[in-house]
């Protein structure tokens, strides 16, 4: 009766603009807003760094991809691309292996669970600069007689040899600086997991335990297949966060060479150079688009065939 | 075209947003035009104390104009030249701003945003009173883009004489470079890690610039800068294989540390030398150190002469509210007056040369006499030689020496980065 | 995964057969759980002892060691110090999260509604187009917009800058939080409101918006901890007088005279209100967290 009754009307909705007008419009703002401030501000960056405007006065000039080639060849900047993936793919590894353990420890309830899993999570909440003044310590070069921060630590409670220069290392340091950002994020991961684990449903773990399956088979046969879905989820939000780094890095070690990543390279050359920020923030968007915008598309593609 | 379309756009929306939320407002930034706003960074210790004398000295001399300070906290700098740029972009400057005198103006001059002063050097007979090589390190097409209110020297080795005593070396200074890596020698032998301390990248750019000096020479150190030295030359690749030598010297924690650390490892005696500008006494009399005993200082081996200059100045924005109160400001801070105030409060020394000496500390009356005599250099690591940029790419490069120590890799980077940037000068 | 999942229920499963054995995995477990509490909360430890201690007494060598003589060595000044320089900035960033975190909110439920609810054609793309600048690295939009705020609306540096930054950049992950909330919402409701004759801001108003509670809190925590904690804006589009705790506190951190005290306990001011909002909160903080995953 209902549906008798609501079918004309939907029919209705999906013609009328009086219907879906209003909600058009109620929408609208934002979508103007997002238009100017997310495409509209992409676009003028683009076609900075598309121009010859390294000063505030210079006129812009349409230069074509210029920018682009001086700025990809430049040794630098592949130093900083370099470091950017060295630190992503620790920082992947890192986050994803705490996580995921994290969420194995906790996934068959224990007592306490709401209390680890707060504890793990909990430096989610605060900001990457407040992380870094304390990581900044920690994270300290100096050995033997001087050693501070976990060096110091490694002294006194034993393991003396792991004592090393930390982020003041070429390529390696990029490894160091990935921990403050682990011990952030791996709580996030751990999170999704753990929700990806929880919605496994019982029967499948029953019907392999019947089977004869071993906890360790139970985990890699059934349910780690299970959470290929969250992995990918969370390998591309970890990813882009970690290519956006930047305020980690700043905090910890300003601009020093050793640990330049892209978005430290544009914070120091925007004061004097406008087009090539342009470019290097241009790069950095096309290479998190290359990550995202598939990721987008798959999700819109499986919600529509929902 | 379009800018103004999102402009207009944003503004609708922005307006619908703002009228909604009821935000409050800071006070604002401009001045009223009775007013002298001036800009700086210094907001604490000695330079604030400075700053404040120079007000204290503007207010007798001219009671009838108000002064406003804007200090800008933060990164030695940085943030507010940051303000600065953005109040000179968007028309609204202050009646004065600090700056590093030299080419670290270049940007400001190049867009038009400060004006030539040198009709106000006449006026006052700065032209006779600041060091003839000072003035020509200010001209820049024969215009001068800023008054300085004090001198800094960079190329300085400050030293713990106990430790030198114990090692059997002499407290003075050593006669050259190589003389000097030979007393890091024994000092090494001796069980000293790092006799050489020294800091994060700009603290090497430092020692490096002063390498320089010492291995090319006052005039070929400024021919660097103008074109007239070759950055490709062998007599450049011998100065970077010292500074090499040097580096090794040196502590390998240096990226995590910043100019106080280094300095204060030789105040502790973990280090015997280390090479900063004239800024360590202050820090050091905080700790109650006394000269010439806890420590000594002398110039660079093989710079003995040459006086590595960096400036604070004030600059005179082009379209300044109150431009007269501004020219008066400079009138205040190139006086007899107002550079002795300053600079006994702030630790370094005067630009001009006929104050008596004997109303400062012990460091500054011997750093006065060597101002009114040394060959003036400008300073690399502190904005007088270099544009930003290029001061940039410097530092990048000895960045990536400092965990890289190839001399081939380094000449190649300097010399691509003086190719880049040297026809911006 | 929508933004009204229940925290998912404590279930025990059984390890082996034998009960000894259970207990043995369960202490493992345990054991190693433990072990990773303590090192996630180092660096806290850290931030809490050296934050006590005095000025000078910060040697290296104990470093780690409690302020000596608790609790008469136990000292406030770095405390002090970080407060002096933190005070107005911590005000500052009230009001520019409090009012960013509620705008954009409101502006969130509206869009979800629309985008859930209340559909137009073309209503998906627009959802994703929107949904992508939550994405993008900030640094690409950072030039233009400092041109774009100052320059050409001229608005003033550091909050009002900030203030409408956030809200806008707030936006895509505030509808995708509503959109995935509003959609549990029964359809029913919404047939039945409209049977009644209810136009759309009827329909929002009467119906959809005494739901939204529980997705409001969602978004109120998780913008506020983001506008909160952010730093990146802060630097480009404010100083340190005139911008949020963040900038105030990488300065004083980064000062030139290195005062670790004070820079620890001013880490702890700036982290405190989004830690109590974490720890009053959490659950609706974990659900903001779970709904950026887009796991559908």
């Amino acid at each position: 009766m209902a549906d008798q009754a609501n079918r004309p009307k939907r029919r209705r909705r999906m013609h009328g603009i009086a219907t879906w007008g209003p909600g058009l419009l109620l929408i609208s703002p934002s979508i103007v807003l997002v238009g100017i401030f997310v495409y509209g501000l992409i676009g003028q960056n683009f076609q900075l760094a598309l121009s010859d405007k390294h000063t505030a006065i210079q006129p812009e000039t349409f230069i074509g991809l210029d920018n682009f080639k001086d700025l990809l060849t430049e040794d630098r900047f592949q130093h900083a691309l370099t470091n950017l993936l060295i630190y992503t793919v620790a920082f992947l590894i890192g986050t994803m292996f705490f996580g995921m353990l994290w969420a194995i420890l906790l996934e068959r309830g224990i007592r306490g669970e709401g209390i680890f899993r707060s504890i793990y999570l909990f430096p989610m909440a605060i900001s990457f600069v407040s992380a870094g003044v304390v990581w900044r310590w920690l994270l300290n070069g100096a050995q033997g007689e001087e050693a501070a921060g976990l060096n110091r630590l490694f002294q006194s409670l034993g393991p003396g040899g792991l004592q090393n220069s930390w982020w003041d290392t070429p390529n390696w340091g990029m490894v160091a600086i990935a921990m403050p950002a682990m011990w952030q994020l791996s709580g996030y991961m751990m999170a999704l997991f753990l929700a990806g684990f929880r919605s496994i449903p019982d029967e499948l773990r029953e019907a392999a335990r019947m089977d004869g399956a071993s906890e360790f088979q139970l985990y890699r046969h059934v349910l780690f297949p299970q959470l290929s879905p969250v992995a990918l989820s969370a390998l591309i939000i970890a990813g882009h966060m970690s290519l956006k780094v930047f305020d980690i890095i700043y905090v910890i070690a300003r601009n020093t060479y050793q640990v330049e990543v892209p978005a430290t390279y544009m914070w120091q050359v925007q004061t004097f150079d406008q087009a090539k920020a342009a470019t290097i923030a241009s790069v950095l968007l096309i290479v998190v688009a290359v990550l995202i915008v598939p990721y987008l598309v798959y999700n819109h593609r499986t919600e529509k065939n929902r | 075209m379009r800018r103004t379309a999102l402009a207009s756009a944003a503004i609708l929306a922005a307006a619908t947003m703002l009228t909604a939320c009821g935000d409050d407002d800071d006070g604002g930034s401009s001045s009223s035009s009775g007013d002298v706003e001036i800009m700086t960074w210094w907001t604490e210790g000695g330079e604030k104390a400075g700053l404040d004398a120079l007000i204290e000295n503007f207010d007798k001399d001219y009671p009838d104009e108000t002064l406003q300070s804007t200090p800008i906290a933060g990164g030695g700098g940085s943030n507010a030249k940051k303000v600065i740029l953005q109040r000179l972009q968007t028309g609204d400057p202050p009646s004065s701003f600090q700056g590093h005198a030299g080419a670290e103006l270049l940007d400001y001059i190049n867009t038009g945003a400060i004006q030539d002063v040198s009709s106000l050097y006449e006026e006052e007979g700065w032209n006779d009173i600041f060091p003839p090589s000072l003035i020509e390190m200010l001209t820049y097409d024969g215009a001068i883009y800023s008054v300085p209110a004090n001198i800094h020297r960079a190329n300085l080795v400050w030293a713990n004489p106990s430790v030198l005593k114990d090692n059997g070396l002499p407290t003075t200074a050593p006669a050259s470079i190589d003389d000097w890596i030979d007393d890091m020698e024994t000092l090494k032998q001796g069980g000293m890690e790092a006799p050489l301390a020294i800091a994060t990248d700009w603290t090497q750019v430092q020692l490096l610039e002063t390498v320089l000096i010492a291995d090319l020479g006052p005039d070929a150190y400024t021919g660097l800068w103008d074109g007239s030295t070759d950055w490709a030359s062998s007599e450049v690749t011998d100065a970077l294989d010292d500074y090499a030598t040097l580096m090794t010297y040196t502590n390998s924690n240096r990226g995590s540390l910043d100019w106080p650390d280094s300095s204060g490892m030789v105040a502790e005696g973990e280090s015997a030398y280390t090479v900063m500008g004239d800024w360590v006494p202050a820090g050091y009399d905080v700790d109650n150190l006394v000269p010439n005993k806890d420590y000594i200082w002398f110039p660079v081996p093989g710079t003995d002469g040459v006086y590595d200059f960096l400036a604070d100045s004030f600059t005179l924005p082009v379209d300044a509210p109150n431009t007269e109160g501004a020219e008066d400001w400079l009138r205040v801070v190139g006086s007899k007056a107002g550079q002795t105030a300053f600079n006994q409060a702030k630790g370094s020394i005067p630009a001009r040369t006929d104050i008596d000496p004997s109303e400062f500390g012990v460091y500054q009356q011997s750093a006065m006499a060597d101002f009114k005599t040394d060959t003036i250099v400008p300073s690399l690591a502190h904005g007088a030689a270099a544009s930003i940029a290029w001061l940039d790419a410097i530092t990048s490069a000895v960045g990536k020496f400092s965990t890289d120590p190839d001399v081939g890799t380094l000449q190649d980077d300097l010399v691509s980065a003086a190719d880049q940037f040297a026809s911006t000068e | 995964m929508t933004a009204t999942a229940a925290a998912p229920p404590v279930t025990k499963r059984p390890v082996g057969t034998r009960p000894s054995r259970r207990w043995i995995g369960m202490t493992v477990r345990i054991a190693l759980l433990v072990f990773f509490l303590l090192i996630v909360l180092i660096p806290v430890y850290v931030l809490l002892i050296t934050s006590f201690k005095e000025k000078g007494a910060i040697s290296a060598s104990d470093a780690w060691a409690l302020p000596s003589g608790w609790p008469w060595d136990w000292t406030t000044s770095g405390w002090s110090t970080a407060w002096d320089r933190l005070e107005a900035p911590l005000w500052r960033s009230v009001q520019l999260a409090v009012p960013g975190a509620v705008i954009a909110s409101i502006l969130g439920s509206m869009n979800g509604f629309v985008l859930s609810r209340w559909r137009f054609p073309f209503a998906n793309l627009v959802f994703i187009l929107i949904l992508f600048g939550m994405f993008i690295p900030y640094q690409a939009v950072m030039l233009p917009l400092v041109d774009l705020l100052i320059n050409d609306i001229n608005i003033e540096n550091g909050i009002p800058a900030l203030l409408l930054t956030h809200i806008v950049f707030g936006i895509p992950i505030c509808t995708l939080i509503f959109r995935n909330y509003y959609e549990t919402v029964p359809s029913d409701l919404i047939e039945a409101a409209r049977v009644d004759g209810a136009g759309m801001l009827q329909t929002y108003i009467r119906i959809i918006l005494p739901l939204s509670a529980p997705a409001f809190v969602v978004t109120l925590i998780w913008q506020f901890t983001s506008i909160w904690n952010d730093f990146l804006f802060a630097l480009f589009l404010s100083s340190e007088d005139n911008g949020p705790v963040t900038l105030a506190l990488n300065n004083l951190a980064g000062g030139q005279l290195s005062n670790y005290q004070a820079s620890m306990a001013a880490a702890l001011i700036a982290a405190f209100p989004t830690l109590i909002v974490y720890i009053v909160l959490g659950r609706f903080f974990l659900r903001g967290l779970m709904a950026g995953s887009l796991k559908g």
